[in-house]
Formats: C-alpha cells, sequence, structure tokens
C-alpha cells in the first residue's frame, strides 16, 4: 500500500473498509432499527412492524461516518504518526496566565448574564442548571480529581440535601439559610458514614461499591413512603426567599417592598444569583483547600497511596475529609435543587446524574476547576441543544420523540470526547506545590496508573 | 418448608441467569481488568433480539413440541451472533482505543456505551414494556403439603439444566482448547503473552464475544421466564451479576457460577421472607459487604498489593 502516490491514497481499499463496517452495521441494526414490536392492544401481545427504509438509512449513514473518517481522520499508511502535541485549547487554558483572565471574564459575564436583552426565561433555567453542574463537578473533583477516589454514586448527596431541605421546610417551617449548613452538614455526615466502610476500596472496586451505595439511597427514597413520600416525592416544599421577603403580589413582597413591578422573573433572577454565589463559593473554598496541607494530602493520595502513607499522612482522614467536604457541596446544591423545584422525587437522582457529574469533571480534566466549567456548559448546554431538534419530526414521522435522542447522543458524545481527549478538555496539571517555579506538566507526561 | 423449597427453586433458576451475565463481567475483568459497564445492556439486547426473532419465526405457546424446540435452538443461534456482535463492535470502538489510557478513561466510555445503548433500545423499540406469552409452559408438581405445593416449571428446568451445559462447555474452552490458554496467558501477563506470539487484539475481542454471546442466552432465558422485558433490565441485573462475578472472585469461571447462583438465592429469599420491595438493598449490601470484607471473592486468588 505505500507503493501508492502519497498524494492520491488509494480509495479502494478504504471502500472495502466501510463495506465491513456497514455490513456489521446492517447486522447491528437489523433487529433493532429494522424491526420494531409494537403491542397490538390483544391478547396475542406484540406484533412487528418493518422499517427497512429506517435500517437503509442507519446503514448509509455508518457507511459515510467510515469513509469520512477514512478520508479525513485515520492515519495513512507510510504516515508518522505525529507525536501527540497539546491542542491548542489545552495550551491556552493550561497556561497558569490566561487562566487567570479566563475565570474573573466568566465571573464578569455570568453576572451581568441575567440582563443581558436574550435571557428569557428559559436561557435563565438554562443558566441555572448550567451552574448547578458547575457546582456539582466542583464538589466531585475533591473527590475524583484531587483525592483520586472514584465515586459514581455521588448523586446520593445531591438527594441526602434535596430531601434536607424538603423535609426540614415542610416539617419544622425552617427556611432556606437555616438548612442550607443543616443540609451541607447531613450530605458531609453521609459521606463520612459511606466513605468509612470503602476505605481499604479502590480504583474500579470503589466504583461499584459506591454505584451500589447510590442505588442503594435511591430505592430506599422510592420505598421509605411514609418519610420521603416515595415515587411521588415530596411536593409544595417552601421557595426561598429573599431575606424574608417572599416573592409574590402581597404588599409584603419583594417587589413591592422595594417599589419594583411584580414579575415572575425576579424569583428566576434571584435564584440564578443564588446559585451562581454558591457555586463561588464553592469554588473559592476548594481553590483555597487545594493550597493547605489537606488539599496536598489529597492529591499525594491520588499519585500514590502507598508512598503516602510511608511518608505519614494519615490516609484514613484524609480519604474521609475528600468524602466528607465533597459531599457537603454536593448536600448544598441538593438543597438548591429542592428549593428551586419546590418538589423533590426519587426519579431526580438516578445513576445518569452521577455519571453526568462524573463525565463532567473527567472531561475537564481531572483536577482543572476551569474545565469543570467547560465541560459542563458543553454537557448540560450541548444536550439542552439537542432538546430542540423537532425538526427531526419532519422526517420521522409525528410519533418520534427526539428527546430520547437526547440522551442516546449524550452516550455517544461520552464516548466520542473520552475517545478525542482521554484526559479532558484541559488536561494540562499544575502542581500545587512546585520549587522555585511553576512548570506545568503536561498530561502526556503523567504515569496516573491508578483510578 | 415446602414455601422454602418453592424459593429456593426459584433461587436457583433467578441465579443461573445471574451467573451467566456474571461470565461475561468476570472474563473481561481477568483479561483487561475492566469494568465492562455496557455488559447489562448486552444483556438488554440479546433479551430483545431475542424477543423480536420469536416474534419473526412465530413462536407461541401452541406450536409443537419438536418445532418450538428446533426454532428456540435458532432463536438462541441468532440473538448471540448478534450479540457477539455487539460485543465485538464495543470492544473495536470504545475500548481498544483506550487500552494503555488511564484507568477511568475506559469506564467513562463504558458507562457512555451503557447509556447509548438504553437510549438506542428505547428510542428504536419504545419506551413501553414488552410482554410475551409464556412459550413453555407447564411443568411437575414435586411436593405436596398440606398448605403449599411446590412446583418446578418446564421452563426453570430448562435454565438450570442449560446454563449448567454451557457453563460445562465453557470451562473446558478456557482449560482445554488453544483459545483458553491464549485467554489465560493474556491475563496473566499480556505483554509476555504478546512477546510470545499471542495475537492479544483477537484474543481479547473473542472474550467479549463469548461473554456478549452467554449475555444473550441469559436474556433469551430472561424473556422466556419473565415474559416482560424492557430497555432498563439490563442496569439492575448488570449490577448484581457483576455482584456474582465479585462475590465468587474476579476471574474464576466456577466463581462467577457460584456467585450467581448465590446472589440469585438471597434476592429470592430476601423478597420471599422480608420485603420484595427492598430485595435490590439486598443484592447490592451484598456487593459492599464482599467488597470489604472478602475482596478476593469466594474462590479468587488474593491480590498481593506490590510497590
Amino acid at each position: 500500500m505505500s507503493l501508492h502516490d502519497q498524494t492520491s491514497p488509494s480509495l479502494l481499499p478504504m471502500i472495502k473498509r466501510s463495506v465491513i463496517a456497514t455490513i456489521i452495521a446492517f447486522f447491528l441494526f437489523l433487529p433493532t432499527l429494522g424491526l420494531k414490536t409494537t403491542a397490538s392492544g390483544g391478547v396475542d401481545g406484540l406484533f412487528l412492524t418493518y422499517r427497512w427504509l429506517l435500517l437503509g438509512i442507519g446503514c448509509g449513514f455508518i457507511f459515510v461516518i467510515r469513509m469520512a473518517y477514512e478520508l479525513f481522520w485515520a492515519p495513512k499508511d507510510g504516515d508518522q504518526k505525529p507525536a501527540k502535541t497539546q491542542s491548542a485549547l489545552a495550551k491556552t487554558l493550561g497556561s497558569a496566565k490566561i487562566a487567570k483572565s479566563v475565570g474573573p471574564l466568566l465571573l464578569a459575564f455570568a453576572i451581568v448574564f441575567p440582563f443581558l436583552p436574550f435571557s428569557d426565561r428559559y436561557i435563565l433555567d438554562l443558566g441555572i442548571l448550567i451552574i448547578t453542574y458547575v457546582m456539582l463537578g466542583w464538589g466531585l473533583q475533591i473527590v475524583v480529581g484531587l483525592a483520586g477516589l472514584l465515586d459514581l454514586g455521588y448523586v446520593a448527596f445531591y438527594a441526602v440535601g434535596a430531601y434536607s431541605y424538603a423535609l426540614l421546610s415542610i416539617h419544622f417551617g425552617f427556611g432556606f439559610w437555616m438548612c442550607l449548613p443543616l443540609a451541607g452538614l447531613l450530605a458531609a455526615t453521609w459521606g463520612i458514614v459511606l466513605g468509612f466502610p470503602v476505605l481499604r476500596l479502590r480504583g474500579d472496586y470503589l466504583a461499584i461499591v459506591t454505584l451500589a451505595f447510590g442505588e442503594i439511597i435511591r430505592v430506599i427514597l422510592l420505598n421509605w413512603r411514609g418519610f420521603t413520600g416515595g415515587s411521588n416525592g415530596l411536593s409544595s416544599i417552601p421557595r426561598p426567599s429573599f431575606f424574608g421577603l417572599p416573592f409574590n403580589q402581597e404588599p409584603g413582597g419583594f417587589a413591592a417592598t422595594f417599589g419594583l413591578e411584580y414579575s415572575s422573573m425576579q424569583r428566576i433572577v434571584f435564584l440564578y444569583f443564588l446559585i451562581l454565589a454558591l457555586a463561588v463559593f464553592t469554588f473559592f473554598v476548594t481553590a483555597r483547600l487545594r493550597r493547605l496541607p489537606i488539599g496536598r494530602a489529597w492529591e499525594a493520595l491520588r499519585e500514590d497511596e502507598i508512598a503516602c502513607r510511608s511518608l505519614g499522612i494519615n490516609t484514613v482522614n484524609t480519604k474521609l475529609s475528600a468524602f466528607a467536604i465533597g459531599a457537603m457541596f454536593g448536600g448544598f446544591a441538593g438543597s438548591f435543587f429542592a428549593a428551586k423545584q419546590a418538589f423533590v422525587s426519587p426519579e431526580s437522582f438516578n445513576f445518569m446524574e452521577s455519571a453526568t457529574i462524573l463525565a463532567i469533571v473527567v472531561l475537564g480534566g481531572m483536577s482543572s476547576q476551569l474545565g469543570v466549567v467547560f465541560s459542563a456548559i458543553a454537557m448540560v448546554g450541548g444536550v439542552e441543544l439537542l432538546r430542540q431538534l423537532q425538526f427531526l419530526k419532519v422526517i420521522f414521522g409525528n410519533d418520534f420523540d427526539p428527546s430520547q435522542l437526547r440522551l442516546l447522543l449524550f452516550g455517544l458524545a461520552m464516548v466520542l470526547m473520552m475517545l478525542w481527549r482521554p484526559r479532558g478538555l484541559v488536561s494540562t496539571r499544575m502542581p500545587t506545590v512546585f520549587l522555585k517555579d511553576k512548570k506545568t506538566v503536561s498530561a502526556a507526561m503523567i504515569s496516573q496508573g491508578r483510578g | 418448608m415446602n414455601y422454602f423449597i418453592q424459593q429456593l427453586i426459584n433461587g436457583l433458576t433467578l441465579g443461573s441467569i445471574y451467573g451467566l451475565i456474571a461470565i461475561g463481567y468476570t472474563m473481561v475483568y481477568g483479561i483487561i481488568g475492566m469494568i465492562n459497564f455496557a455488559h447489562g445492556d448486552v444483556f438488554m439486547v440479546g433479551a430483545f433480539v431475542s424477543l423480536i426473532t420469536v416474534i419473526v419465526f412465530g413462536i407461541t405457546g401452541t406450536t409443537s413440541i419438536a418445532l418450538g424446540i428446533g426454532a428456540l435452538i435458532l432463536v438462541a443461534a441468532i440473538s448471540m451472533i448478534i450479540a457477539g456482535i455487539y460485543g465485538w463492535t464495543i470492544e473495536r470502538l470504545a475500548y481498544r482505543p483506550l487500552r494503555g489510557s488511564f484507568r477511568l478513561a475506559p469506564l467513562i466510555t463504558a458507562i457512555g456505551v451503557s447509556i447509548f445503548l438504553q437510549n438506542f433500545v428505547q428510542a428504536t423499540q419504545g419506551a413501553r414494556v414488552k410482554p410475551l406469552n409464556a412459550i413453555i409452559s407447564g411443568g411437575f408438581t414435586i411436593l405436596e403439603g398440606n398448605d403449599f405445593v411446590v412446583r418446578i416449571t418446564y421452563m426453570q428446568i430448562l435454565i438450570v439444566v442449560l446454563t449448567f451445559l454451557l457453563m460445562s462447555g465453557f470451562t473446558y474452552l478456557i482449560s482445554k482448547t488453544p483459545l483458553g490458554r491464549a485467554q489465560r496467558a493474556c491475563e496473566q501477563d499480556m505483554k509476555m503473552a504478546m512477546l510470545l506470539g499471542i495475537d492479544v487484539n483477537t484474543t481479547i475481542s473473542t472474550t467479549f464475544v463469548i461473554g456478549a454471546a452467554l449475555a444473550a442466552v441469559a436474556g433469551l432465558m430472561y424473556l422466556l421466564y419473565y415474559g416482560v422485558i424492557d430497555f432498563y433490565i439490563g442496569f439492575s441485573a448488570g449490577i448484581k451479576a457483576f455482584t456474582a462475578a465479585v462475590l465468587g472472585g474476579v476471574g474464576s469461571l466456577p466463581g462467577a457460577m457460584l456467585g450467581g447462583l448465590v446472589i440469585g438465592l438471597i434476592e429470592v429469599f430476601f423478597a420471599a421472607y422480608f420485603s420484595s420491595e427492598y430485595k435490590d438493598v439486598a443484592a447490592f449490601s451484598m456487593l459492599i459487604v464482599v467488597l470489604i470484607f472478602m475482596p478476593q471473592g469466594l474462590l479468587g486468588r488474593p491480590e498481593i498489593e506490590k510497590v
């Protein structure tokens, strides 16, 4: 094959490989895409509908993708595999100077965001959602990115926070600001309770146990009807007020007190700034924690647990503190979630949420705080964009629901982004402790073996 | 007492299904040291392919026995092949490019594949549960007590026998054939195996295909036994099967089977005597207890930590 002229790569083998890929795709799609089981409603159960056109479209799609891959991305025969260089994005975001200016710029943008002309209710809701995930990402980053403990059940702490606020405010009439620290405290306690048994585990085993914990908490929330409302959840949770001023049309409300005209947007904007403040608080606490001995102990633990122990670091306390503090921020975010929705149910805390948060942290580059912001925007915002896929209804008919495709593409994006940048968008690691001058360690040079 | 025996039979049946899925986990974990998170969803795809093939062939409970058995074998073969292709494709596209990358990367893609498969099946087949009328019905009454009749259905016998046959065949494959030797070699030391001329990529691919094919059989049995499937069955079945693999000792085939039976029994007995709503909690708690107190599992080798 190397005999061929360099300038014109031979098409024949490419087409051959693409055809093979298409044949494989045909078998993959034949039962799932080509045939559909539909309930007939009668006693005979199911009957089949044939969708040859859809099957054809699917296979054609695979052929085109594979051809495009062959033509544009595949390493050509005879080429030297190019040494992996850092992408421009990683370089830009990785260098300390630019990172220092990007952060404040983003914050400034976030502050003026609600007052921009295009910010309607939908956009603001999306902004709140993204910032919630940024905050959750920063919380989980302490556990996964800094301490290197892979946690697949993080959503449990989010749930603990949300239910704490819901139950405390419904039964005891506590306000949001009173519940917030309590929810954080409860979540942190749960972090320690769940963290204690798994101290000896690491890597994949730790991941699966935390996943099991997350599921156990969800199953309990689902079935303990007297306490949590079961699958119906808890509704009519009091909404947070502006330091005692409720957002309503009453004379004592927020609008009347400040002499403004009442608008439902005021509450949304308030919620937006609330979560922004919580997220910024999370950012500063985690950024400071990294420079404290505890943060350094976390990073040491991530790099090598045995060496860490030999140097006299108490690994038990280090791990538990990572779990507790990570869980605490999850609890704060959960408490905010309950306050915003005024409704919680176990369905909001399924494994998909944990996977999303973990994906945000990993795609963000594990230990880059800025990376979390970008990947949260990409994952949550990108997925939200897919909601706008209504035009596909024209192609596939009216019973086609684009929101199903949303999660499908989310899974696909997770795989593709991982293949594209296994170490995340911002894959440089800035050592917090350094001698004389700060050197950026490129991801390619780090041999992080243990998960 | 009779109630107890009935639950024992039910538990063994369920455990056989878990055991078959667990083999896929234990093999893959043994050979490349990753949790193939998408394995539960391959099981789910296998169940769907079986369902569709059953309907294509028009097998119902009234089909004559000889014809029915022949058709079911064909169904099993087809869903094994298609699930095998799924397993191969997943490994080729999502895991192989990341081999040698850091530990978390393949786990994240595995979760991505799992989400993709669930939603792919949901989007193409619909979110509703798919009922299937019983194809193999009837059974024996084995014990007739004063208040409770113990029955064992033909389906339960089929599941246990088929699992036993597949397990024996598979154990033979691993212990006696060149493929099994290559697999064990890769498991022990992949680099050395490569140096000695073993095609590591093919071996790993084969492992995935075999695991997926066994999961497809489990899917078919699940479909026939419960008569109802949906796109979400892979998640909890996957975690329970993984628990079974860990309980039995990762890398050990008899261990996977034993673990599957234990998990099946725990789940069924917990549901029978305590609470069926919390049976998942029992199974998951079991996973936690095992990992904390017996991380090497029942039949596994203890892992020695080297610096």
